[in-house]
């Protein structure tokens, strides 16, 4: 267990936390903004990565495959929250369980369509590469994968922090009624979250993809993961978010180096003591 | 009182009729059954925490986990269980599972609502954990084989028959002593808390006892339902504590009518039944699955059992929806203020 042990378990949960960002921060927001947690997420970061595949063997694409993947899935994210949850109006207990029954439906759909053959996602050649750093051997996939989140996370958080609509989003993650009543559209600003969460998720499916495999039961292996990252980070955050991912991404891999036999514990239990100790998360709003 | 006292004894007839017809079926119907009877027990004790209580739990198979692996792990490296010791089991099984909630409680219960749901995750998620990684004591991916089941006094439970009727018998009592702990005081308390636990704590009570007292009774009936699940199956792995599998649970107490106890062994029956039948028939079985699953959540809050109920406000009222359906109704997250 030398130093260089160390700077590439290190490296590799940074690259794993920074996927986890992906899947998380829509997860996040979503809470955030219609007090609900949604439990198809984990087939949205699955249908992402299938979705990517039929675009990569039909136009042997991978670059296309990233927008389309995550468009398509945004749009089914969206027909999803308008259809369905937008009729319950405000019940979330009665939401989470909807979304319960559609990660079933998404299921069975991606086995009928996609088989249950496990698949992986191959990057351009480019990216296959491994660089070298004072001796340290990184592979290039997840340097990008870091960039990727990097900039998806700076985009959100300008968006969040300097436009008017983002501002809309913040007052309802703080105080719903009352963004009502100041006249925010609300119900708009939820179905543009949903869809960002999904488009986000998706997008995960596909970078993860890679790495991961795409296979039937990515979706309930992914949920919980996520859900440590964002109750770590705290619901409704997207900087808890991205620590959350962090620490999952990092948790995960050097639990799994150190201690294999209980390195899923190491991961879940910290999460139920943080939300017992504090139910909105390390860096949550009260 | 009089539709009480209907209903009753038409649960009766049910039970009766499971003990008259199913014995004279083939083997296949025989397990299929003696599936939903030992899973049921699992949906029940959940009914009990999302019904009653109004938590909604999504780490109920952690319960069902500890009773079941403690099952296989007495029976295959110690020989234990497998003789007049299974009742010592059985009271084992139900003690562990009241042990773990007694545990896992002391978290859960401070959150409610989408918090409390995330928090039994997580619990159920722990469990999950350690008996995927955990090898030399679970097994790993691969589970326990359970090789024999219990044989006592004249009775070899792997006789299916024998079997069946003793996952009945176990059943009809959970389901006796489940049905007196939710008509009790304690349960009408539990029903209090439900509709608004700040009154509850008003008038005084206790409130977080009560919902503690009650997520330790639901523990015990899934570790009960373990080992039932254990002989029943004949193989324990992390497939029975994994997330699907509170899933299901709690999709089987919502699809009968959350708040009801027999709702969610209907509910058990439903799935368990179309998973084995029809599955055989066509490909798209879980289609047929999740359609009924989200229209019972969009236009049933009440679950099937609420059909009855909604049929009669209908006649009554024809002009208004019936949203004071009593019981059953699932419950929005009480704001955190």
């Amino acid at each position: 267990m030398n130093l260089n042990f160390w700077v590439t378990q290190t490296f590799n949960g940074i690259s794993y936390g920074a996927l986890l960002f992906l899947v998380g921060s829509g997860l996040s927001l979503i809470f955030g903004v219609m007090r609900i947690v949604n439990l198809s997420h984990g087939s949205y970061f699955m249908l992402g990565g299938y979705v990517a595949l039929t675009v990569i063997w039909t136009t042997g694409s991978w670059l296309l495959a990233i927008p389309v993947a995550a468009l398509t899935i945004a749009v089914l994210g969206l027909a999803m929250e308008r259809i369905f949850l937008r009729q319950l109006g405000f019940d979330p207990l009665r939401q989470v369980l909807l979304t319960v029954g559609f990660a079933f439906l998404f299921q069975q759909a991606a086995l009928d369509i996609w088989s249950g053959n496990n698949f992986d996602i191959n990057p351009p050649a480019v990216l296959s590469q491994t660089i070298s750093i004072g001796g340290i051997f990184l592979p290039l996939y997840r340097v990008f994968m870091i960039a990727i989140a990097l900039a998806i996370g700076l985009v959100l958080w300008l968006v969040m922090e300097k436009t008017r609509i983002g501002a809309q989003v913040r007052a309802t993650v703080d105080d719903a009624q009352m963004a009502r009543g100041v006249g925010i559209d609300t119900s708009r600003i939820s179905m543009m979250i949903f869809s960002l969460g999904a488009f986000l998720a998706a997008l995960g499916g596909v970078i993860g993809g890679a790495f991961l495999g795409i296979y039937p039961g990515l979706d309930f292996e992914m949920l919980p993961i996520a859900f440590a990252v964002v109750i770590i980070g705290g619901m409704g955050s997207l900087g808890g978010a991205a620590i959350g991912a962090l620490i999952v991404g990092l948790a995960d891999n050097v639990g799994k180096a150190l201690f294999p036999e209980i390195s899923y514990f190491t991961l879940y239990a910290p999460m139920a003591l943080i939300l017992a100790v504090k139910p909105t998360g390390l860096f949550g709003r009260e | 009182m009089r539709s009480h006292t209907l209903k009753i004894l038409m649960v009766i007839v049910a039970l009766a009729a499971i003990a008259v017809v199913v014995p004279n079926t083939n083997s296949f119907v025989i397990l299929l059954v003696t599936r939903a009877l030992a899973f049921s027990i699992l949906v029940m004790s959940l009914d009990i925490l999302l019904g009653y209580t109004g938590l909604a739990s999504l780490g109920q198979a952690a319960y069902l986990g500890v009773g079941a692996y403690a099952t296989a792990i007495f029976a295959t490296k110690y020989h234990f269980g497998l003789g007049w010791d299974f009742w010592l089991v059985l009271l084992m099984g139900i003690l562990l599972g009241a042990a773990l909630a007694a545990v896992f409680g002391l978290l859960a219960i401070r959150a409610s609502g989408v918090y409390f749901l995330m928090i039994t995750l997580a619990l159920g998620q722990c469990v999950w954990g350690l008996a995927y990684r955990w090898n030399s004591l679970t097994g790993g991916d691969n589970g326990i084989n359970l090789r024999e089941r219990p044989k006592f006094g004249g009775l070899d439970l792997a006789n299916e028959m024998t079997f069946f009727f003793l996952v009945f018998g176990v059943f009809v009592v959970s389901l006796l002593l489940m049905y007196t702990l939710v008509r009790s005081p304690f349960g009408r308390s539990l029903a209090g808390i439900r509709e608004r636990e700040l009154r509850m704590q008003i008038l005084g009570y206790n409130t977080w006892l009560h919902k503690y007292i009650a997520f330790i009774i639901a523990g015990g009936f899934g570790g009960l339902s373990g080992v039932l699940w254990a002989h029943t199956a004949g193989i324990v792995s992390p497939e029975n504590v994994v997330l699907t599998t509170s899933v299901d649970a709690l999709l089987m107490a919502v699809l009968g009518g959350a708040g009801t106890l027999v709702g969610g062994v209907i509910g058990a029956f439903i799935v368990f039944g179309l998973r084995e039948f029809l599955s055989t028939l066509v490909p798209w079985w879980q289609y047929v699955l999740g359609v009924v699953y989200v229209a019972t959540i969009l236009y049933l809050p009440t679950g099937l059992m609420g059909i009855p109920e909604r049929l009669r406000q209908k006649r009554a009222q024809p002009d208004k929806h019936g949203e004071a359906t009593g019981a059953a109704t699932l419950h929005p997250a009480e704001k955190r203020s």
